[in-house]
């Protein structure tokens, strides 16, 4: 079985069609990366995956592990195991990183049957993920997101995933406002969380990060389709010429 | 300690879980208010002479008040007019005699005490809180009296100290808030029923955590509490008082005073859960909570500190102030409001700078949701003596929907060039997007609005003493159930 299974997916927002039919298939263990120009629609496929109420859904469908995803909640989604990167990730004020994520882990425990995991047990396994983050202890009592820098904010949303440990983990231009030392830190922390069991869904507007995150798989989308897929070599064909000449030859079909 | 799970256990269910009638014989006055009224319950207590004169005294007042209509309108809530005739104002639960041990005490009003999650016995020992539990309008029950007086700390209920401590009571009863203060002060002042009394000797630091829980039950009864807290000179004490009562559909007045009397580098804190019945979710019923709560600051290098967590009650009129007299004196208000349904608070509090070099924090948090009206209402004075008095206040307000409503009025008052002022306010409304990260990292709606409240309040919170904070955060959460679609 498919771990995602995308068909003729339509979605709107505030009236506005941004999702004009996708298709796409994810197996676990596979690594894919959305590519496109600014306002093609990569940012609402990963918010209409991730169950964002301000998106409309308008026609096709979604199935994730053979189950209905766009029928369930958010909550529903992150605890079935969808995980999504944000972009632009909200502060917390007055929560701290620990509370948070262990509230977070055990409500998703809770849902699949699981005991709760206590502060002893959840505490050295915390100390780890941050380590492969390259992420300093300080953060653990800080308030969630609260007065980190763009890039501190960016490696917490891959520490929460490498607790969390989804099955189907999006990307969100992960890469955007990091510098080469923090891309570096942050690829490595997602390449630590590859594994046969989880799939990605890498969207990017640059090559850059690719040469860290080496995908499985590449997907141009333009004006709300996939109008090529291919290897990480497409990357490369992106690269160095641009987006211009998908979106001119993508022209002809949308006409 | 299991009782504090099962008591949060019981917290986690959606309505108002507080709303039983005890049912116990009441000794009651007929309704209304007139001399004899006052006489009569200054006499059912045997009183001594002083309090008798002093409550007609009030009484008096009050009627002259009442007769200029000089009930308080200027707050910023609406409710019917008050019958203040159609009122019982004191009723006791009948005890044939005095009580050893609370073996000997109504096993219903045990087991209300129960349902309330409120251990009498040795589960407080443990916690290291003294109870005094007033049930009603007469203390019936007070524990741990006799280790607090190996100390000289003098706790307990307030018709009890005016028998043994008349002195003491005559000394400083009315010193902060005299009967003259104000129109719901006068009347507390007339025909207060019971309360606490607390005295904490020279040099002496209080071991416990000393707590009240009130708890209205008759019908029809209003309830008057009076409390009067002294710490004398270098003394130190923390009070704590938490309330529930039980739904009803008639509106039910309280009008509470409490006056805090702080000498020589003596500190008091006074901490307040409130969680009265609100009304239900369309308005009707709830109590109205109209209290006057004062502290002075009387020494040199004293602290007072309020904490409160307001959950509950239809209306509350409420603004626990601090006279900063003594030089070098600190003043402190920790306040989270939450107006739920069609709840209305109108809360805040008053910092009046007196001597020198004194100071005053303030910080609000106030929460509205569904229809709730809530306000702010602070007055910060620094008089012309006043030299090098600071001030900061916090004035923050989170929206949850569309429908309720905040709003702040912070009075500032100065007339001596040297203070320092600063005010800080925010508004903000708990944001979609706030809501689905956390959904998305797998909390529900409800956990996640929860958390983002408590986010929202934990500078107060970390104000409370320790179980206090975990009841008040669960509270909070209890009361936000279902603001959220």
């Amino acid at each position: 079985m498919h771990l995602l299974e995308i068909k003729n997916l339509h979605a709107n927002v505030d009236g506005h069609e941004i999702l004009k039919g996708i298709n796409l298939i994810l197996n676990p263990g596979e690594v894919h990366s959305i590519m496109g120009p600014n306002g093609s629609g990569k940012s609402t496929l990963a918010q209409v995956l991730s169950r964002h109420p301000a998106y409309e859904v308008t026609d096709g469908e979604v199935l994730y592990n053979g189950k209905d995803l766009l029928a369930m909640k958010p909550e529903e989604a992150a605890c079935e195991g969808v995980f999504l990167a944000f972009q632009y990730p909200v502060e917390i004020p007055g929560i701290s990183n620990t509370y948070f994520l262990r509230s977070a882990l055990n409500a998703i425990r809770k849902y699949r049957g699981e005991d709760e995991m206590d502060a002893m047990d959840f505490l050295p396994m915390f100390r780890e993920k941050l380590k492969l983050l390259e992420m300093d202890d300080k953060l653990m009592n800080r308030s969630v997101n609260e007065g980190f820098s763009g890039g501190e904010k960016k490696r917490n949303e891959i520490l929460q995933m490498a607790i969390l440990q989804p099955k189907l983990a999006i990307l969100d231009e992960t890469d955007s406002g990091l510098d080469i030392d923090a891309l570096r830190i942050v690829a490595n922390g997602v390449n630590a969380l590859r594994g046969p069991e989880r799939a990605m869904l890498v969207v990017t507007h640059y090559q850059r990060l690719l040469n860290y995150i080496v995908p499985d798989f590449v997907h141009v989308l333009v004006d709300g389709r996939i109008v090529r897929s291919g290897g990480k070599e497409l990357a490369l064909e992106l690269e160095e010429k641009g987006y211009g000449w998908i979106e001119a030859e993508a022209q002809p079909t949308s006409a | 300690m299991s009782t504090s799970v099962d008591t949060f256990r019981d917290l986690a269910q959606q309505d108002y879980k507080w709303g039983f009638v005890t049912d116990i014989e009441h000794e009651q006055v007929p309704k209304g208010l007139n001399e004899d009224i006052v006489r009569t319950i200054s006499a059912k207590k045997n009183e001594p002479a002083f309090m008798l004169e002093w409550r007609l005294k009030a009484f008096r007042h009050w009627m002259s008040l009442e007769k200029a209509q000089a009930e308080p309108k200027w707050a910023n809530i609406k409710y019917a007019p008050i019958d203040y005739q159609d009122i019982v104002y004191y009723s006791a639960p009948k005890q044939k005699k005095q009580l050893n041990s609370l073996d000997e005490l109504d096993p219903e009003i045990l087991r209300t005490y129960e349902k309330l999650g409120i251990p009498l016995a040795e589960q407080k020992m443990l916690a290291g809180v003294a109870v005094d539990a007033v049930f009603d309008s007469v203390s019936v029950a007070t524990t741990f009296k006799e280790k607090l007086a190996e100390l000289g700390v003098i706790f307990c209920s307030f018709s009890e100290a005016l028998q043994k401590y008349p002195e003491l009571v005559q000394k400083y009863l009315g010193t902060v808030v005299p009967y003259t203060d104000n129109f719901f002060a006068s009347l507390n002042s007339a025909v207060f029923s019971d309360g606490s009394f607390v005295y904490v000797p020279k040099g002496v630091r209080c071991p416990m955590e000393l707590s009240t829980y009130f708890r209205i039950n008759a019908a029809e009864t209003g309830q008057f509490e009076r409390t009067l807290i002294v710490a004398d000179e270098g003394a130190y004490v923390s009070y704590l008082e938490g309330c529930t009562a039980p739904i009803r559909d008639e509106n039910q007045l309280h009008a509470a005073v409490v006056e805090l009397i702080a000498l020589d580098n003596a500190q008091i804190k006074y901490s307040t859960v409130q969680n009265w019945y609100p009304g239900d979710k369309q308005g009707r019923g709830g109590i109205y909570n109209f209290v006057t709560k004062r502290g002075n600051c009387k020494g040199v290098n004293s602290k007072i500190s309020w904490t409160q967590v307001e959950t509950g009650s239809a209306i509350t009129w409420k603004y626990p102030s601090c006279i900063l007299q003594g030089d070098n004196s600190i003043g402190e208000f920790y306040s989270v409001a939450l107006a739920n349904n069609y709840q209305q608070a109108d809360t805040g509090t008053k910092m009046i700078h007196l001597g020198k070099n004194t100071s005053s924090t303030i910080v609000s948090k106030g929460i509205s949701a569904g229809h709730g009206q809530n306000t702010y209402r602070g007055q910060v004075k620094i008089q012309k003596n006043a030299t090098g008095a600071r001030n900061y206040t916090q004035c923050d307000s989170l929206l949850i929907g569309d429908k309720c409503g905040a709003h702040t009025f912070p009075y500032i008052e100065v007339k001596n060039s040297t203070a320092r002022m600063e005010h800080e306010a925010s508004t903000s409304k708990i944001g979609e997007d706030q809501l689905f990260y956390l959904q998305q990292r797998g909390l529900k709606a409800e956990d996640a609005v929860s958390m983002i409240v408590n986010g929202f309040c934990k500078q107060v919170f970390r104000e409370l003493p320790m179980e206090f904070a975990v009841e008040a955060q669960k509270l909070l959460s209890v009361s936000l159930e279902g603001s959220v679609g």
